[in-house]
Order: C-alpha cells, then structure tokens, then sequence
C-alpha cells in the first residue's frame, strides 16, 4: 500500500497540476478517469457520466470547468416525498402539472443557465424551465405523474445544481412583493408628460388671436392628460401626505402633494376661465422626475437576502425514528422526545441529548468556536451545531421555537420595528421647509389680500408650485444611489439608501471575531516543537489515518513528508490517538490525554505530541486575520473599537494590538450577551456599526444602529443585516465610512443648490407675476442641475477614496 | 388648420396605442428578468453542436 501511495504522488509530481475537468479544482489523484478527462473526485465524474449519457457535453463547451466541487456532498431527499412539505413548496400544482421554483446558489455561468434550461432532454416529464440569472432561480413546469419533486430534484443534484430548499424562502417572497405598478406609474407620467409638452409649445411661442380656440383646446386636453397624472401616478403622494400629518409628522410628501394639487387646481381654473394656459407641463413632469427619482432610488438585489432568520438556516425536514422505521419530520412538527437522526454535515435543529455515536459538532455558526467539538453521550447539544463524522442519535429536549439559539428570536430587538435608527437628514430638514414655505405662502397672501384679492391667490399659489420641492426631493435619492452602485462595485451591499446616512453617523464600531475579523475556513497550524524529520514522517504517518480536523490540519502542514507503516493505531474520541510505528510510541492529542494533565478547561487549540514518553511540544492553531485589519488603528481615531467574540480568550494578547484600550475585548460572549452589550453601548449615546457573521450575532446586529455581516460567500447562509460585506472588500471598510460621509455632504451641497433655485423662484412667485413659462423651465432646469451634480460629485468622491 | 385636431386625435391615439403595449408587456412579466436573455442569446440552439 505504501509503495502504491509513493509511485502515485510521483505520478501527480510530474504530470504538472491537472485540474479536474469539471469544476476545475486541481486533482490530486489520477484515479478518476473517463473519456481521457480528470477528475477530482467520484462526485464530479458522475455528473460528466450523466451529462456525457444524455448529450449533454455542450456543457463544457461554453466555459472552462463550469461545475461545483462535489467532493463532499451526499443526496438525502427522501422528506420531500413528504405530502405536506411538496405542498409548500409547490408554486402550483394541478392533476397534470407542477410548478415550482428553486433556488440554485451555484448558477453563475452561461453553461449553468444552457445546461439548466435543457433537463428536459435528460427528463422528459419536464416540460419547461427556465433560469433567472441574476435571482439564481430555476423554475421548473413537470408532469408529478411521470416526475416526483423527490426525483426531480435529485435529478438536479446528479447534474451538479443541488437546490437550496427552504421552507422560510424569504427569495419566494421577495418575488410576490414589490408590486407597487411604479413602472405602470412612471410610464403613464412620461406619457402625459410627453404630450402635454407638445400641447404646450404654442403657447410658448404665442398665439394670434385668432388661433384661441386652438388655445382653450390645448388647454383642456392639457386638463386631460393632467388627470391620470395626479390621481393614477402622483396618488401616492396625497395617501403618504396624509398619513404622516395623521401621525403628526411633516414629511416631504406634504409640500410634494400640496404642490401637485395646486399646480392641477390652479391649471382647472384658469382654463375654464380662459384667464392662461395653466402649468399642465410643470405638474407632469414634476410627478414624472419625482416618480424616476423614487425608482432610482429603489436597488434591488436579487440574489440577497437581508432578512433571513435562523429558519432559513436551518433544514426543512430531519428523520426520525419511529416504529416504522425511519421518516422524515417537517421541523415545525418536531417534537420533545422525537428521536432523531444527525449525519455527516446535518444541522440539528433542536437542542437534544446524544444517544449514539461519536459527535463532533461544529459549532462555529452559534458560538462562534473554530474547531469541532466533541461531545460524549447523554450530553446536551444547542441546536444550530452540525455534525462532522459519522451518524448520530439524539433525542429532543426542547422544540425548536424554544431552542437555545431561536430563543433569541424572542427578543425584543426582533419583534420591534426599526424606530431607533437615526432619521435621514432628508427627513429633518423637510419638516422646517414645509413651516418656512407655508410661512412664505400665506405672507404673501395676507400682503395682497387687502389690495388685490386677485393677486393674492395667484401669488400665494405660485408660492407653492415653484417652491414645491422637486429638486430637493431628488437630491437624496440620485445621490444615495449612485452612492450604492458604488458600494455594490466594491463588493459592499447595502439594503437600501438610507443605510448610508446612517454609516456616515456610526461613532462605534463592534467586531465579531471568528469569521469576522478572522478568516472562517483558513486556520494554520503553527509546530511548537522541535521536529527532527523522522518526528515528523512518525506524525504525518499517524494523523493521515484520522479525519478529524485537527489532524488534517497537521498533515497538510507537514506535506510533503514521506509516509510510513504503523504497527497499531487506537483513535479515542475527543482525546486523541494512540499510535505505534517502528516500535516507538506514539501519543498525539489534547493535554489531558498525552500530559495526564486534568485540565478542566480543554484548550482545543492545541495538539500535544509525545513519543516514548518523551514530550515534544504541541501544534497550535492559529487563526488567520483578514488582510485588512492592519488599517484598524487607523479607524481607531476617529471610532471607538470594540471587539465581542464567542471565543475563549486565547488570542487576547494577540489582539492588544488592534484593541489596544483594555475593556474593549470580550471573550466568552454567549448571544443574548452580544446584545446586551450593543444596548449598553448605546445607551452611552454611542451610534454602534455591528460587524458579525454567525446566527450568534444575529440578536447583536438586529440591535445595533447598523448591522453589517461579512461573509466570503454572498450566496451563503447571511444573519439578517443592513447590509452584506463581503470579505474580500473588509479592507476597504475605512474608505467605505469616510466616502459615506462624503455623500452626505453631496446630500448637504446639493440642497443648498435646491434652495438657491427655489428663492429665484420665489422672488417671482410673491410678486403673484408667475408665468407658466418661467415655471415650466425653472423646474427641469433645478432636476437637471440636482442629477447632474450629485452622480458627477458622488462619482469623484469616490475616485477620491479609491473606491472605483 | 382644423386638421389640426384631426392630427392631434391621432397622435394621441398612436401615444395611447404605445401605453397599452407598455402596459401589457408589463403585465405578462416580459421585464421581469432584463439580465438572462442576454446570456441566452449567445449559447446555439443546436443540441448536437459538440458532434460537430
């Protein structure tokens, strides 16, 4: 065996690094073979097996190495024969035909969306799909008589697009809101708009006298396309408008919708009057340019989800055993005393006891713990952890509502609306602007009121359509979007543009360790021994035999190193292993098992070696940091920094250099702990930016002012945040604050230039001389001017900040 | 010149035509995915293509 090991790395040495044909990862073995292409693993080559049987090897035509590592993955989809669970997930369904739709995290390639939309050739029960690129989603009509959805999607599975299946599918949902017919609404506005410009231009240009029927038809045809404008597209306006003053509060809508309903009033009346032409073109495309501004400001990204809670973390069913054997259980049915059944990679998703099997858990989601504990029998593990190794046993103690992680859940901070979140300046300032305009407005109603009844009303009406606040109410959204693309190109996804501000007003900053400020799967190993090279051919050769993480962390530190036969080999879970090899003994594993230290506190990130009872030393497990956090004392000037970990504190002295003020690390913190923290953060008037990963952080980042969570895959399981870094761009975080405040002061400058164009306007308005001309250019003129100088300024704040 | 409203009725009627449309592609969803036709366009119909 030895030999045939040794003559195979030779082989893998000289052929130079071949990457598996399909998912393009390097192959270190030659044993999968087919039609002369290599492979990586059995997984990748029963998917090209499939695809090669069906004609499908376009597949491979269109991109190199297209397909998702399936190295570690194993098919389990027997609760979806379940009844009840195929109902939730059905979009529809009839005796013929099922709909439903999936989403595919690993489509990214233009061979992922022809592979996807051609099942039907290998399964011709599929009568239709079709990819949504950008939503990662796949939507499949079959025939469920020929095609169970079981089928369907292990059919799925056996072509290398494994769906993510969840019955709390916030994505589902996203698709079925955001139904506000915006689009409809811009499009009616532009159409009118369109129209009543042209309708308008004689006027502009004067008509003789005997060209006045043309002028009153003009005139009401302009009512006419007015109507559809101010009570199908601007109706949102008056219903927003109303609302807040019922609440008490002036909001920009109330200027907004007062000058529309002046503008219409004011254009009725002097057509039926034949007193002028009425400000129809100003009233459209107020409503229009408003209407693109609120679409701007709407970013959606499809393939992110800022609301998941742990239900979309956790799996849609488990298998139980019952007396009939084994059958999986919707987990809203899971109940205490349930058996249940945990394999390799499974999420438990209730806290239960360990009946059988050797567990070890990796809680790094919940607790944030980097390594996989182990857990002896009868004892109690939280839900949320998910098995490494073999199958397990366990019996529920709590439901999973009731679960240690999902009691978080209950906190307030999840059941209170987000009215702690500091308010946009756009909403400060719009409540002294609508005072100050009505001031205006009916000062100069009162001043000619007593000579010029007449007069008074035009002046006080043209106080309200040429100060109605067009321009201001775009400055913030044309800025704030074209702050988010920005953000989007650096890999930082915001929610939505309000976000922003609130980035710019954060004096706290609070990190999360695992995951966080450390990388999540790129742990070294650091040899605090003295090795000779037989030491470690004797520590490769033994810890080549174990799968636990520890010691495949070792071996891949010592690559390279001949292997040797072992005489005995004795594995003790949790403990360590006990090894022969050429007559030595060979003791590896935790300090209590090789020292015979009772240390009650198991520092599981050492690995103590000891041969002939002679102790070597151990291997210690170091995290790596992100690259980017050498620029955090250079944050600390400007922002208090604080650092929360689940973690025991072995890394303190590391971290002093980054944390360098003593009470601003805490180890040791369970979930509820974090939030309490953030609370009484701000209770100390701090605006806290929360930086977490783990459904551990997910109570800290629901309470902060600003929840971001970093993640390394934007597909993966993301807590509920504000917004979503990804961490390649974690770097980059000083720039992304400091450009958030150079977008509020666009937002700042951009306002003043509104209100310059606003008193030229109002110079001529208290005169109550207004001529719809004036207005009807002064308005496009203000929106071009906001538009133009908040994406050019916002674009160059960025250049500024390197952010491009 | 009183063709003019003559005129004016049909361009009005043709604007209206255009925001039906509008209107209906709206509806059926044909501006729901604006990304992957894009990427669909590219890859040939042909099944047998890699035989070639």
């Amino acid at each position: 065996m030895e030999h045939k090991e040794s003559t195979q790395m030779e082989q893998s040495a000289t052929i130079e690094k071949i990457n598996c044909y399909h998912c393009g990862n390097e192959c270190n073995t030659t044993d999968y073979v087919l039609d002369e292409k290599q492979f990586c693993c059995t997984g990748c080559q029963s998917v090209y097996e499939v695809l090669s049987t069906n004609q499908l090897c376009s597949y491979y035509r269109y991109n190199d190495h297209p397909g998702a590592n399936r190295n570690s993955t194993d098919k389990r989809f027997d609760y979806l024969d379940e009844p009840d669970i195929v109902r939730e997930l059905l979009d529809y369904s009839d005796e013929h035909i099922n709909i439903v739709t999936f989403y595919i995290p690993h489509i990214h390639c233009s061979s992922c969306l022809w592979l996807l939309e051609q099942l039907n050739q290998i399964n011709p029960a599929v009568h239709y799909c079709k990819v949504d690129f950008l939503k990662k989603q796949l939507n499949i009509r079959f025939d469920h008589r020929q095609l169970s959805l079981r089928q369907l999607v292990e059919l799925l599975f056996d072509i290398g697009y494994e769906p993510l299946i969840s019955l709390h599918d916030v994505i589902k949902n996203q698709n079925t809101a955001n139904k506000d017919n915006l689009v409809q609404r811009i499009a009616v506005a532009g159409f009118c708009f369109g129209n009543v410009m042209l309708l308008s231009f004689p006027e502009y240009f004067g008509l003789n006298v005997y060209e006045q029927d043309f002028k009153h038809f003009f005139g009401w045809l302009n009512v006419l396309f007015g109507l559809p404008v101010v009570f199908y597209s601007g109706r949102e306006y008056f219903r927003s408008a109303w609302q807040n003053l019922r609440n008490g509060v002036l909001n920009i809508d109330f200027p907004l919708a007062l000058g529309i309903a002046v503008l219409f009033l004011r254009t009725l009346f002097e057509v039926a009057t034949h007193t002028g032409a009425g400000f129809a073109d100003t009233l459209c495309g107020l409503v229009f340019f408003l209407l693109v501004g609120k679409f701007v400001q709407k970013k959606t990204y499809h393939h992110l989800s800022f609301e998941r809670d742990y239900r979309s973390f956790f799996p849609v069913a488990v298998s139980t055993i019952t007396s009939d054997g084994e059958k999986p259980v919707k987990l809203s049915q899971l109940s205490v005393g349930c058996r249940i059944i945990i394999r390799n990679n499974e999420i438990i998703p209730a806290d239960a006891i360990l009946l059988k099997g050797n567990a070890l858990i990796d809680l790094s989601f919940v607790t944030g713990e980097m390594l996989p504990m182990s857990k002896v029998l009868g004892e109690i593990i939280y839900a949320g952890g998910r098995q490494t190794g073999e199958a397990i046993e366990m019996e529920v103690i709590k439901p999973v509502s009731q679960s240690y992680l999902t009691q978080l859940w209950n906190n307030e901070a999840f059941s209170r609306r987000q009215d702690n979140r500091i308010r946009t300046f756009n909403e400060k300032v719009s409540k002294y602007f609508t005072i100050v305009l009505l001031v205006i407005a009916f000062g100069s109603l009162l001043f000619w009121l007593p000579t010029d009844t007449r007069r008074a009303l035009a002046a006080f009406t043209a106080v309200l359509i040429v100060a109605c606040p067009c321009a201001l109410a775009l400055s913030t959204p044309f800025t704030m979007s074209a702050a988010l693309s920005i953000f989007d190109k650096n890999h930082f996804y915001l929610k939505n543009t309000a976000v922003v501000e609130q980035l710019a007003r954060i004096n706290t900053i609070v990190f999360d360790k695992t995951g966080t400020i450390t990388l999540a799967d790129d742990a070294k190993i650091k040899p605090e021994l003295t090795l000779t090279e037989q030491y470690k051919q004797w520590i490769y050769s033994v810890c080549i035999n174990s799968t636990h993480p520890l010691s495949m962390m070792i071996c891949k530190a010592l690559q390279g190193v001949k292997r040797l036969e072992i005489t005995s080999y004795i594995e003790i879970p949790g403990k360590g292993i006990l090894a022969t090899i050429d007559r030595h003994e060979l003791r590896m594993g935790s300090a209590q098992f090789v020292l015979n230290e009772d240390n009650s506190i198991t520092d599981v990130t050492r690995v103590h070696a000891m041969i002939d009872e002679q102790y070597l030393g151990y291997f210690a497990v170091e995290h790596q940091y992100r690259p980017g956090l050498n620029l955090l004392p250079g944050l600390a000037q400007h922002y208090r920094l604080y650092l929360l970990s689940g973690d025991k504190d072995h890394e303190r002295e590391k971290l002093k250099f980054f944390f360098p003020e003593p009470d601003h690390m805490l180890f040791d913190q369970l979930p509820q702990d974090k939030l309490d923290v953030i609370e009484s953060l701000q209770c100390k008037g701090a605006k806290v930016m929360m930086l977490g990963d783990g459904l551990n952080d997910s109570g800290a980042l629901k309470q902060s002012d600003l929840g971001v969570a970093v993640t390394d895959n934007v597909n993966n399981f993301t807590p509920g945040s504000d917004a979503i870094l990804d961490g390649r761009s974690f770097d980059k975080l000083p720039s992304f604050l400091k450009f958030s405040k150079d977008t509020v002061k666009i937002i700042h400058a951009s306002f003043g230039i509104s209100l310059t164009y606003n008193l030229i306007g109002l110079s001529y308005a208290v005169t109550g001389e207004l001529s719809p001309l004036v207005a009807a250019i002064l308005m496009p003129l203000s929106t071009a001017t906001i538009i133009s100088f908040t994406s050019i300024a916002t674009h160059v704040a960025a250049k500024n900040r390197q952010l491009t | 010149m009183n063709i003019i409203y003559f005129l004016i009725g049909c361009s009005v009627l043709l604007a209206l035509c255009f925001l039906i449309a509008f209107f209906w592609a709206q509806r059926s969803g044909q501006n729901d995915d604006l990304y992957t036709p894009s990427v669909r366009i590219l890859l040939e119909g042909d099944d047998d293509v890699s035989q070639k």
